[in-house]
């Protein structure tokens, strides 16, 4: 399995089906965002502080492997300001 | 008196070629009223939603609120939206101190305006339509949306809410939450844009009060016939706000595609530093460049900046470019929402770096301040694009006025420190200027 996921889009005749990207990224909402740096701490493979103290999230998709910690570092900022973002291509 | 509705039964026999919105004016400073107007344009004739969106996806019509949006496509994914009606806000609220076009139309022309927002509640099946504007502009407006409803012109009737003074207020978000919460700050619309849940978690469409008054003209004369001006990208014409090269600020109407050159009726440049374009947010441009261009999205990207709400300034040689430039990121430092972290601290540092080199160069010890590296950090980190618009700014300052920014550092401020102030930076009081 390559770092991106690949579905069949179901609309689409089985015998036209074409491949199709889907792509998981990190978004952090910065209205709520105070900067705890949890997610730095808990994901550093997407995520380095500012010198202010918060986060710079990384854009690129997260491959499978690295699923797992995306998700713990959303499900543990204390501000509920960090969200998985699921879209095509 | 005559019924506005049966006095013509359709547009009059000219479409106008140029000028567009500005040919139902009689003098500069005439208001066209709702017998003048349906006079002049003829009476509102609501199409089938599928007629609307196909003649504003022929006209190529972008946003002229600043974003340069596709129209269509706006509407389309508005109207693609079937779990709930629509909300349709006609957007004057215009916190761009600059700008005044949107200002010229509510209080001169508001009927074609009006027209351009029941259009929009038609084509969507919307059932609540706001006309969102700075408090100074209700009355006016107000007694225009009556008028039309004792003809029961249109066909949601159409409520008048007032927009706080500030930079922001216009800000797509902070329109949407200032009807919902009654706080003109953006929100977070990273997961879901307003024209999926917007006002009420409705479907919303906010759209500039300048584009809907093109959207009622293209109603009457067809795509075609609006992008018959211009270039396919920015098809028609807009309403330029024009400061510095008449003694007081000018609304202009400008055919899109014109050359600077030839709108701008400048012969000698040598007056000037250069030209700001696009408003706070947009770039500063060497004037040399900017005659060489045209009046288009495309050329303004390539300059670094961006037509955004039409707003041209040039900065006569009597004022300091960097003190200039200083007041204006000061000003945009406090006009922030204060809400997204890298913002506050980012404009913070912005606002002291340019303060220093315009006002107090000897702190700098002979040394450019850091400006670059702050505006790095600051890139696509809010909530809105206000910072990203301020680093435009900022940077294009810094590339524009190299060598007057090390003549401060080597010499200390300039002799012009002491000119009246040029761009106009309202406090939060006296927003409403």
């Amino acid at each position: 399995m390559s770092d991106t996921y690949r579905i069949r889009d179901q609309r689409t005749r089985v015998a036209d089906a074409q491949p199709v990207a889907w792509r998981v990224t990190l978004v952090v909402d910065p209205i709520q965002c105070d900067g705890h740096g949890v997610c730095a701490e808990l994901f550093p493979e997407r995520v380095t502080m500012d010198r202010w103290g918060y986060p710079i999230i990384d854009n690129d998709d997260i491959p499978l492997a690295l699923l797992d910690h995306a998700r713990r570092a959303v499900t543990a900022c204390p501000r509920l300001a960090l969200h998985l973002m699921e879209g095509r291509g | 008196m005559r019924t506005p509705l049966a006095s013509s039964s359709s547009a009059p026999a000219q479409s106008p070629r140029f000028p567009r919105l500005l040919s139902s004016l009689h003098s500069p400073d005439s208001v066209v009223d709702l017998e003048a107007h349906v006079a002049h344009w003829g009476a509102l004739r609501l199409h089938s939603a599928t007629s609307v969106l196909d003649q504003l996806d022929e006209s190529g019509l972008r946003g002229h609120g600043g974003a340069w949006f596709p129209v269509g496509t706006k509407w389309r994914a508005v109207e693609m939206q079937r779990s709930r009606r629509p909300v349709v806000v006609a957007n004057g609220a215009e916190g761009e101190p600059m700008s005044l076009k949107d200002q010229f139309l509510l209080t001169q022309m508001p009927h074609l305006v009006l027209d351009g927002a029941s259009l929009a509640a038609a084509a969507l099946n919307a059932d609540r339509v706001v006309i969102y504007l700075p408090k100074r502009h209700a009355d006016s407006v107000g007694r225009a949306v009556r008028e039309r409803r004792s003809y029961g012109i249109d066909p949601v009737v159409i409520e008048v809410i007032t927009a706080p003074d500030a930079f922001l207020s216009g800000q797509e978000s902070a329109v949407v939450r200032a009807l919902n919460e009654g706080l003109a700050l953006p929100n977070f619309v990273g997961v879901q844009s307003v024209r999926e849940r917007g006002v009420r978690n409705r479907p919303t469409l906010v759209q500039n009060v300048e584009t809907l008054a093109h959207v009622a003209m293209i109603s009457r004369y067809g795509g075609r016939w609006f992008r018959s001006i211009g270039t396919p990208d920015s098809p028609g014409t807009m309403l330029l706000t024009i400061s510095g090269r008449w003694a007081e600020p000018l609304v202009v109407e400008a055919p899109l595609g014109v050359s600077f050159r030839d709108l701008l009726n400048l012969t000698s440049p040598d007056g000037y530093w250069a030209a700001l374009l696009g408003g706070y947010g947009g770039g500063w441009v060497p004037m040399a460049r900017l005659l060489d261009s045209d009046l288009t999205e495309e050329s303004a990207r390539r300059l670094n900046s961006s037509l955004g709400a039409g707003v041209i300034a040039f900065l006569p040689r009597t004022h300091c470019p960097l003190v200039e430039s200083a007041r204006v990121v000061r000003y945009m430092q406090e006009q922030a929402a204060g809400q997204c972290g890298p913002c506050v601290f980012g404009l913070a540092e912005l606002a002291s770096h340019l303060e220093s080199l315009a006002f107090d160069p000897a702190s700098l010890r002979g040394r450019l301040p850091p400006i670059l590296e702050t505006c790095d950090l600051m890139d696509g980190r809010g909530a809105c694009r206000h910072p990203d618009g301020v680093t435009r700014f900022v940077r294009s300052a810094l590339s524009v006025f190299t060598d007057e920014a090390k003549l401060h550092c080597r010499r200390g401020p300039c002799a012009l420190v002491g000119a009246p102030r040029f761009f106009p930076c309202p406090s939060p009081q006296d927003h409403g200027r």
